[in-house]
């Protein structure tokens, strides 16, 4: 009695068998369409390196026409928003230290007479420091509105004096910012949240897919079929592949129509792409579950697993700017090369030339996830 | 004589626990055998190494002559195994099981439904085709799982302790059911601690610790050669010989102690 390598009634029997429980299971069916919602709206608005209205107090005690003006070029910038006129540089400090604003505006009683004297008035922003983001962007954003201010006055003087700026020497620089003109970190941060949310949902779906089997006690009664352990493997991946990329096109959706964040190149590469990724992804959940011997455990696993692929994929912090050993770590979570690839083909609308490392990369830890999970799911309870 | 099973000083060690020590025995074909002994003997880890579902620490076992270590799969193929647990899905239906078990041992879909209606009817589970395993209730879901053990025809059948737990009514119709299957040429291996269950066995065998404790017989030559009532004091006894204590009075006597404190 020779038993077939591979017997396509057996494999079918199992993704039946699995199909009848999942749909008997209304958690693991909500799983995909819920967790985007959620994870999508959440991240969308909390994931942001912008900081704009950052809460300003203003200790004007010049209460002129020309300090007025002065603020109000600040408001006008959109990055800072008076939220107390205060009378002393106490009361400024105060705020500050109690986190009432992250930024104060002093300009001393003699501003306006020294413009009028054609003086330079000193002025003063305090920044609260503690968090280098809102501080960096306080900082930047209040010597820029500054400059510009006071460039002006500069003007005025020189073609009074009959001389103009535009005639002075000097190097003129033209930026051009690509791929993402404004800036605006959604942009960057939305097509990864598209990766990091079909992560997690597959790896979590898969997690439990054997353990389950262990902990009923139906794991002994399977290991006495004939079955073979690719059979059972794959027979239990493709379920859990067609609720994995209903939840890919529905973040992707979400990305798309709500947050207009647009594919600018080919839709059918990232479509495909985002197929080997959920393959990808729902190997290291079957992996888990060989390892675990119970759902606890899986759960812990999966929690070792996921955190690091937060934070050193790139998904939020550049992975330029990590040290040498953690950048390569991120080398080995796949997370890390759908991350290039979202963001080349959605932001760059780069093609397949562009990512062939990225599809390679991914290709090897499918096979090789697949494989080990296979191999470590031996046909006895030993 | 052609012989079911054949164990030759069969051993599992789990670290330094030996679970199993180097038992032998032969089972023939077509016969029940009631395989006894006390909670943590050894049945279940022997009958796990039969199936292929624990490997052997050393020794050799042969199912219907097939080595359970090389031919494990062929053993599998004939060979049906009920775990001491319910062990079926309990979240699919009566059919569901019964459809995926027949799928996973690769029956054509027209054998299938016949072997499905017939296993319906041995297993007196009609009626209940459509109801979720989990819902049934003790009888009914052992009798289940004896259909899935079922589906592809074995030659042998191996029950870990089917009756734990079941009503005594149930448990007669399961025991009627096996009787059945045993006429029909099936050799059945049951473990059970239901000693009139083991007196309708036609050979039984004590294990404890891990040993074998006597030549296997049928019940009612041990009974005989123990000079005892039943098979229940003929395990008693061999408790209490092995073990070096009283094991206690009758329950009869217990109640009777009892009654009189009171």
């Amino acid at each position: 009695m020779k038993r077939k390598l591979f017997s396509f009634q057996r494999f079918l029997a199992i993704i039946k068998k699995e199909f009848i429980q999942i749909k008997r299971d209304p958690i693991s069916l909500r799983i995909p369409i819920v967790m985007p919602i959620v994870m999508m709206l959440l991240f969308g608005y909390a994931v942001t390196t912008e900081v704009d209205k950052i809460s300003t107090a203003i200790f004007d005690q010049s209460k002129t026409q020309e300090s007025r003006e002065y603020i109000d070029r600040f408001v006008a910038s959109n990055y800072f928003v008076v939220k107390y006129n205060v009378s002393s540089e106490r009361e400024l400090s105060d705020l500050i230290d109690g986190g009432k604003v992250k930024a104060g505006l002093i300009i001393p009683s003699d501003y306006a007479n020294d413009i009028r004297k054609n003086r330079t008035p000193q002025t003063q922003l305090i920044i609260d420091g503690t968090d280098p983001t809102t501080a960096r962007t306080a900082l930047n954003s209040g010597l820029l509105v500054n400059e510009v201010y006071s460039r002006t006055f500069k003007e005025e003087a020189m073609k009074k004096i009959g001389s103009s700026a535009l005639k002075t020497p000097g190097v003129s620089m033209s930026s051009k910012v690509w791929y993402n003109p404004n800036l605006e970190s959604t942009r960057f941060t939305i097509p990864g949240l598209v990766g990091l949310i079909l992560q997690n949902i597959t790896i979590m779906l898969t997690g439990f897919a054997l353990v389950r089997e262990r902990e009923r006690g139906t794991i002994e009664q399977l290991i006495v079929t004939p079955i073979r352990s690719i059979e059972l493997i794959l027979g239990k991946l493709i379920p859990y592949i067609i609720i994995g990329y209903a939840g890919f096109l529905f973040s992707l959706a979400l990305c798309v129509f709500w947050f207009k964040v647009e594919v600018t190149g080919s839709l059918t590469l990232f479509l495909l792409l985002g197929f080997l990724f959920v393959i990808c992804a729902l190997s290291i959940g079957m992996l888990i579950s060989t390892l675990a011997k119970n759902q606890l455990q899986a759960m812990m696993v999966t929690i070792l697993v996921l955190l690091p692929s937060i934070l050193l994929s790139g998904f939020v912090f550049p992975r330029e700017a990590m040290p040498t050993a953690i950048y390569l770590i991120g080398y080995a979570i796949p997370l890390t090369y759908f991350l290039d690839i979202t963001r080349g083909i959605m932001l760059k609308g780069i093609g397949p030339e562009f990512l062939w490392n990225d599809i390679i990369a991914l290709s090897i830890f499918m096979v090789f996830l697949l494989g080990l999970a296979t191999l470590r799911f031996r046909k006895s309870l030993d | 004589m052609e012989y079911a099973i054949e164990v030759e000083n069969l051993t599992k060690r789990f670290g330094s626990f030996t679970a199993v020590n180097n038992i032998n025995f032969k089972i023939p074909k077509g016969c029940i055998f009631g395989f006894l002994g006390p909670n943590g003997s050894g049945k279940s880890t022997t009958i796990r190494m039969l199936c292929g579902v624990l490997t052997p620490t050393s020794g050799i076992g042969r199912v219907m002559g097939l080595d359970i270590v090389k031919d494990t799969e062929a053993v599998r193929q004939n060979l049906g195994y009920m775990s001491q647990k319910f062990s079926l899905y309990e979240d699919l239906t009566v059919e569901e099981n019964l459809d995926f078990y027949a799928g996973v041992y690769g029956l054509p879909k027209n054998v299938r439904d016949a072997r499905k209606k017939e296993l319906i009817l041995m297993a007196n589970l009609a009626g209940k085709e459509k109801s979720l395993a989990g819902t049934l209730s003790g009888g009914w879901k052992q009798r289940l799982a004896l259909g899935c053990a079922l589906i592809h025809k074995p030659k042998m059948l191996v029950l870990d302790e089917p009756t734990a737990g079941v009503d005594p009514v149930s448990r007669r119709v399961f025991w009627e059911i096996i009787h059945a299957l045993s006429r029909q040429g099936i050799t059945i291996l049951v473990t059970t601690h239901y000693m009139d269950e083991a007196e309708s066995c036609d050979i039984v065998g004590f294990i404890f610790n891990g040993n074998l404790i006597n030549e296997f017989a049928p019940p009612q030559e041990i009974i005989q050669k123990e000079n005892a009532k039943n098979l229940e004091d003929v395990f008693i006894t061999y408790v209490e010989r092995v073990t070096n204590t009283k094991v206690s009075s009758t329950f009869k006597e217990m109640k009777f102690l009892h009654s009189n404190e009171s």
